[in-house]
């Protein structure tokens, strides 16, 4: 039976949700945003499964399913938002809710 | 096997890194269903096939279509093409770069005491099915809320 190091996928996991983090960061394109979210939820669905495989438990991926159900829930309803805020604006840029300050 | 967790590790890791620093929307959204289907393939190496096909299904399939569906919708053209380039100069990567360095960093020392081996076991439908409609079933019933209130939310915020 051959083995994998542990850490490594928890590095895997670590390193895409910094990838994520990045994305959300830089980017004003509120897709683009929305996308980078999804990466973040995924590596932390990928930690949930490595931990799983680790102990050999199906725990890890019940929790992986509700990741992936909350993932779902909010795509939905950040696209939602997303086509709103480009009725009202004409655009993608994030930066033009700011005007919502009072 | 071994040697597919680390290819399919990399392929993701690259294919993320193409997606933050893409430019057009619709090759973005291409390299992350290359991604998702990488860490598929990560999740049937570690043993849990099951997670492997939802991964296929509903990320790699329904929700980035989803969002494919929204882009056609938006009809985002050149415009917004030459509005990104822009945007995403290398200046804008570096403040977000040397935090997200930070954090990496302190995860990696914290994950460096770790130093275990993990047999792969594999744990099949049937383990985490009986898991799910056994002592689990509420987390189950409330996830079909969750999703029947996206859903009335999405359908409420879509329309005109």
């Amino acid at each position: 039976m051959e083995t994998i190091p542990v850490e490594h996928g928890f590095i895997l996991a670590g390193i895409l949700f910094c990838l994520g983090l990045i994305g959300v960061l830089t980017r004003r394109n509120v897709v683009f945003v929305l996308m980078s979210l999804e990466i973040m939820l995924n590596a932390s669905g990928l930690a949930f499964i490595v931990a799983a495989a680790r102990w050999g438990h199906a725990e890890g991926q019940v929790m992986f399913l509700m990741i992936l159900t909350l993932a779902a829930a909010e795509v939905a309803v950040g696209l939602g938002l997303i086509i709103q805020m480009f009725r009202r604006f004409q655009t993608v840029d994030i930066n033009v809710l700011s005007e919502m300050k009072g | 096997m071994t040697l597919l967790f680390y290819l399919a590790g990399a392929i993701a890791i690259i294919a993320t890194f193409a997606v933050i620093v893409q430019t057009n929307i619709v090759h973005a959204l291409l390299y992350l269903i290359l991604s998702l289907l990488a860490v598929a393939v990560i999740f049937y190496v570690l043993g849990a096939p099951f997670a492997a096909v939802l991964e296929a299904i509903v990320y790699a399939g329904a929700i980035l279509v989803l969002f494919l569906f929204v882009i056609m919708m938006l009809n985002l053209g050149q415009h917004t093409r030459d509005q990104e380039k822009g945007w995403l100069t290398g200046r804008m990567f570096l403040a977000p770069g040397v935090m997200s360095a930070l954090l990496l960093g302190q995860l990696l020392n914290v994950l460096s005491q770790v130093d275990q081996d993990m047999a792969v076991t594999r744990v099949g439908v049937m383990e985490v099915s009986a898991l799910l409609f056994g002592p689990y079933v509420l987390a189950v019933e409330l996830a079909s809320i969750l999703l029947l209130a996206g859903l009335v939310s999405a359908y409420h915020l879509a329309k005109r």
